[in-house]
């Protein structure tokens, strides 16, 4: 245990994801001996990301506007979208260049242990999108492990009495892993051999 | 194959250990206590990603030590492969593959095969069930290390329905609403399409393995007696009467007569789509599912599928467990054994054949039985395996390794390894 500031620092940054109580501490020591300009350019970092940025209206992504860089382009495909976990799922499809509509970030995935429940995801929020009825059809693009299949299934479920072409990002990909952590060519390669669930 | 080189850090009792090995008998041999079974342990772990000792891998770090790494040339076909693991406490665990990281620690499954006797086999005869479903499963990652991912995503899946069925049944007990029952279908349909082809997968491979197993049996035992594996399912038991034929029984691999085994094995090589009987064993676990729906949301429990199934072993016509004798539970552990490495050895259907290369004989590892044996039973187990590619033997003083296995000698005291043969 350290003296008050110190340790605060340790806990806080011990509380973030991936980082252990020996790289906070490591962490925290840097901060301590480095440039006060550096630290300040990280505070107003952090401070900056909690004031300006939030989650686009329409799908959910991170954004400093009401909507999405994505959301905002008439060159996209109004036509297809892409579902996804997290924000940083449409920066990884995005990379593969294969794709041309857009996105909905559900913000997780199905989860019993966690908790999780459909309620908890942006689901309602899609269904009301796909009402207008210019959407034809969604790709379901949740990671390829448990729970990003429960929820695919799910999804599918609902989606395929609608009338909606819905099809699931095919394997290639490794299961198990995060979409996140897929390299642009394997994902690409399951981006064109998605295949249709309804016949 | 064979390992030539096996290296750990903070592994166990070892703080650093290199150890050079090479084809043949190799034995290791030390006082109780001095870090035998740690290194063989450790090779075990290479081939299968866990212990035969303990459940989660903590145990496996050094006391005091954040991680572990264990580090194994494997040299097959001529071929030479590093398999790197790192065993962090509480993190996922990394791998590389000729220092390359490889995406999942998994991917190493499949290099090295070992098949270990140790005297924890007894209680694969006398123990609980859950210690013949591992001995199935892990031989079945084995054949095909394809099954490891399935058997990942079913226990995954397995916890999820599991959490689900609890918070519905208090949901349900208590004034609130009806829970989260909306996703229940999903995860009924997921459990049973992973749940069908591990019970596909043990079934071929009890068909496969049910030949060797009676022959080994024969040999260890000095022809006393038959012995017969079957698999038990609780799909059986949760079928209403004389609606579905019983999975318990001979599986049809060998029960209609056909009696071959590689026949067995052939049908677990395929995937999913062409695994015979996985759609109507999916099917039947769907239906199970359904009728046991308000029972398991009461209890909170999934209560069929494969977790809940068993390795029946008969000696004669009654079962090993609860009737055989101290010594003829002992032959019928080593003889569940040896037809694993025969089978592995035998093993050259399609798919390992391109995969693995012709030489996928296992390293066989015997931790501490033959002092466990009496001497007849000492000398017919020495016997079959003298000729194995690789034998690794451990006992604590060298009169207890029996002649037929004299090769290598190295002596293990206090966590150093000293080659002394
Ligand atoms: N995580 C660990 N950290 C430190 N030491 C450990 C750890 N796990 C086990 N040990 C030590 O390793 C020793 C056991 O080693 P091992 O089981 O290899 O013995 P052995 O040589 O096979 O003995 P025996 O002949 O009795 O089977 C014990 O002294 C135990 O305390
Ligand atoms: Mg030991
Ligand atoms: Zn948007």
């Amino acid at each position: 245990m350290y003296e008050g500031a110190v340790q605060d620092l340790i806990d806080e940054l011990g509380r973030l994801p991936g980082v252990g109580p020996k790289s906070a501490q490591r962490i925290a020591f840097h901060l301590l001996s480095a440039d006060p300009t550096d630290v300040r350019r990280l505070v107003d970092a952090l401070i900056e990301v909690k004031a300006r940025v939030r989650f686009c209206d329409i799908c959910g992504n991170v954004t400093q506007e009401d909507q999405c860089r994505i959301c905002r382009d008439p060159r996209r495909s109004a036509t297809v979208i892409c579902v996804v976990e997290e924000p940083k799922d449409v920066v990884a499809v995005e990379r593969t260049r294969e794709f041309r509509g857009r996105y909905h970030v559900l913000g997780g995935a199905i989860n019993p242990i966690a908790g999780v429940g459909p309620d908890d995801l942006r689901i309602k929020e899609l269904l009301t999108r796909l009402a207008s009825g210019e959407v034809t059809e969604v790709i379901l693009a949740t990671d390829p492990n448990v729970e990003g299949e429960a929820t695919s299934t799910y999804l599918a479920r609902m989606l395929v009495p609608l009338g909606l072409t819905v099809s699931r990002l095919a394997s290639g990909l490794p299961v198990g892993g995060d979409l996140e952590y897929a390299d642009e060519v394997t994902l690409g390669r399951a981006f064109e051999g998605r295949r249709r669930i309804n016949a | 194959m064979y390992v030539s080189h096996l290296s750990l850090a903070d592994f166990r009792s070892y703080e650093t250990v290199d150890l050079e090995l090479d084809r043949g008998v190799t034995s290791l041999v030390g006082p109780n206590g001095q870090g035998k079974t740690n290194l063989v342990e450790a090779l075990l772990y290479v081939a299968t990603l866990g212990s035969h000792r303990v459940p989660s891998d903590a145990a496996l770090i050094r006391s005091g030590a954040d991680r572990a790494v264990v580090r194994a040339r494997v040299v097959r076909d001529d071929r030479s492969r590093l398999v790197e693991i790192e065993i962090t406490n509480g993190k996922a665990n990394r791998a590389r593959i000729n220092r390359s990281p490889v995406p999942r620690v998994r991917d190493v499954l499949g290099i090295l095969r070992t098949v270990m006797f140790a005297p924890e086999d007894l209680a694969l005869v006398k123990g609980d069930p859950d210690g013949r479903r591992r001995f199935l499963d892990e031989l079945a990652v084995l054949v095909t290390p394809r099954m490891a991912g399935v058997q990942g995503d079913y226990d995954r899946i397995l916890r999820q329905r599991s959490a689900l069925l609890k918070s519905a049944g208090a949901a349900m007990r208590g004034s609130r609403g009806a829970g989260d029952l909306r996703t229940l279908d999903v995860w009924d349909a997921k459990l049973a399409e992973t749940g069908a082809q591990i019970i596909a997968a043990r079934q071929a491979l009890i068909g496969a393995l049910h030949p060797h197993v009676a022959g080994a049996y024969e040999q260890v035992s000095g022809g006393q007696g038959a012995a017969r594996i079957t698999y038990k399912s609780s799909l059986d038991a949760a079928a209403p009467v004389d609606e579905n034929p019983p999975l318990a029984g001979a599986p049809a691999s060998y029960s209609e007569g056909a009696g071959d085994a590689t026949g067995g094995l052939d049908q677990l090589a395929t995937g999913r789509s062409v695994m015979p009987g996985v759609h109507l064993l999916e099917a039947r676990l769907m239906d199970a599912m359904g009728r046991l729906r308000t029972k398991e949301i009461e209890r909170g429990v999934c209560l069929v599928g494969p977790h809940r199934d068993d390795l029946v072993l008969e000696l004669g016509d009654l079962p090993a467990k609860g009737y055989a004798s101290h010594g003829e539970s002992w032959s019928l552990a080593l003889a569940l054994r040896l037809a694993s490495y025969r089978l592995l050895t035998e093993a050259d259907g399609p798919e390992w054949v391109t995969d693995w290369g012709i030489d996928g004989e296992p390293v066989l590892v015997l931790d501490d039985v033959f002092a466990e044996l009496d001497s007849r039973r000492r000398d017919r187990l020495a016997d079959l395996v003298s000729k194995a590619g690789q034998v690794i033997v451990t006992a604590a003083v060298p009169s207890d390794v029996p002649e037929q296995l004299e090769g290598a000698r190295i002596d293990v005291m206090g966590g150093q390894v000293t080659r002394v043969l």
